[in-house]
């Protein structure tokens, strides 16, 4: 089969603007997932290493199902069966606004704040236990410890793992596209059935993500000699 | 609440229609995952020595696809192959063979990060005392190097493969018959129990994941003691 590329059709006209409301809605909905997954997983985190055990329980309980799971499976999950697990005034508020949006977002954020829960905690294990006795012993209370002693440290060691986090996340975004939720994928996969000329609406949308990738890692390896001194081989 | 729309159709989530039809379900994930990992092994493996190679030749390209694959979402992956076969090879390739060649592609691509990783914490020792007692280049890598890297990356590996396992949902979008199909499938047929099929095939996953993962735990500690390390 002969196949001719035509870039030209693509990336001008509708077809264009049509990729780029697609990278606008992919990069909202990465933000705000990440925000939310940001402190999620810190409460998650911090409640692993409280001393209160249904706590320690449910935050272990959390992280293990939410990281053993499918992520498609679970945007299916908030997607057809939220109505009948979370309460009615949550849903109906959900439904209230852009729903495929609210469940991509409640997805992606408890999956990845699983993963960042892991990190932030082995960022807190990193900090020497003697900052937080000390800090108990100053009479700042376990949260007031943790907000002002423990967690400012263990941030500035665990921000290359978690913006790589942040980075799986913004992939993973392309999963909305199955419950409809018009992100660079699904208008990709659009353009493709319009004009047949897939590959092309593929490649674009392929070095969009890539872009963001590369100049992210980029600023992260940076990060990581000039703050930390670490060398990357 | 509606489980009995669960038991009555268990089957078909973990083995599809066979024996009467196609296999499919949980059977037809499984077989996603294990072929991929098979493959992206041997793929993951030869890309990751290209990589530490002192030769630019080798090591740029396994740099390009590295990167490359590492930053673009899995979803373009599958999409890519699926759409591409028509135009290389002039037919369309089966749903489930198109995914496992983009599951392949894409798995390599973090298991030669692991293998480099894998290569590079082994001592310097290692391959400097292998090539002093005579030993080649390419010698000192499979009889001592490779030997001790890759019984290290055991763990890491069973993560990946965990990863995988989650990965093959993916499967689905372009059609093909595994587990996230098989519940759709009943969904759309039922209607009235999504919330029951949902947390029933997020179950069958997590069994098998959590049990992997449980699994890296174990012989990460049990490798840990016998590790050649710097002194």
């Amino acid at each position: 089969m002969a196949y001719t590329f035509d870039f030209g059709q693509v990336v001008s006209g509708e077809y264009g603007q049509w990729l780029v409301s697609g990278l606008v809605t992919t990069l909202h909905i990465s933000a705000v997932s990440i925000v939310l997954s940001l402190a999620l997983g810190t409460v998650v985190a911090v409640m692993r290493l409280s001393k209160v055990r249904p706590l320690v329980w449910a935050s272990a309980l959390f992280t293990e199902f939410f990281r053993n799971t499918p992520l498609l499976v679970q945007i299916f999950f908030w997607y057809f069966g939220s109505y009948s697990v979370l309460p009615t005034v949550v849903n109906e508020w959900l439904y209230r606004r852009d729903f495929e949006f609210a469940c991509g977002v409640i997805a992606l954020t408890v999956y990845t704040a699983a993963f960042i829960a892991e990190e932030i905690r082995s960022g807190i294990f990193s900090i020497p236990k003697n900052q937080l006795e000390a800090s108990r012993a100053c009479g700042l209370s376990f949260l007031q410890a943790m907000a002002y002693v423990i967690l400012p440290q263990a941030f500035r060691v665990i921000i290359p793992p978690l913006i790589s986090q942040f980075l799986n996340l913004l992939k993973n975004s392309s999963l909305v596209m199955t419950i409809g939720v018009m992100d660079l994928t699904y208008m990709a996969r659009q353009i493709e059935a319009h004009t047949f000329h897939g590959l092309e609406a593929f490649t674009v949308s392929t070095l969009m993500y890539l872009a963001i990738s590369l100049i992210v890692s980029f600023a992260v390896n940076v990060y990581n000699r000039r703050v930390l001194h670490v060398r990357s081989r | 609440m509606h489980w009995d729309v669960v038991f009555r159709n268990f089957d078909y989530f973990l083995i599809g229609a066979y024996p009467q039809g196609p296999l499919g379900g949980l059977a037809m994930t499984v077989i996603l995952a294990v072929g991929g990992i098979f493959g992206a092994f041997w793929l993951g493996l030869g890309c990751g020595l290209m990589r530490i190679s002192a030769r630019r030749r080798l090591r740029w390209p396994a740099m390009a696809y590295i990167e490359i694959i590492r930053g673009t979402p899995l979803l373009m992956v599958v999409f890519w192959f699926y759409f591409l076969a028509p135009v290389l090879l002039g037919h369309t390739l089966p749903e489930a063979e198109s995914a496992l060649v983009a599951l392949i592609v894409f798995t390599s691509a973090y298991i030669a990060e692991i293998v480099r990783a894998g290569v590079e914490a082994l001592p310097k020792g290692q391959m400097e005392a292998a090539r002093g007692t005579g030993l080649s280049h390419f010698q000192a890598m499979t009889h001592v190097v490779l030997p001790q890297a890759l019984f290290n990356m055991v763990p890491s590996f069973v993560n990946q493969f965990v990863s995988l396992t989650k990965d093959t949902s993916l499967a689905f979008i372009i059609g093909v018959n595994e587990l996230t199909k098989a519940a759709t499938q009943i969904n759309n047929r039922t209607l009235n129990a999504p919330t029951e099929i949902f947390i029933t095939i997020a179950l069958l996953y997590f069994v098998i994941c959590y049990c992997l993962t449980e699994l890296s735990r174990r012989l990460e500690k049990r490798i840990n003691r016998y590790q050649a390390r710097n002194r």
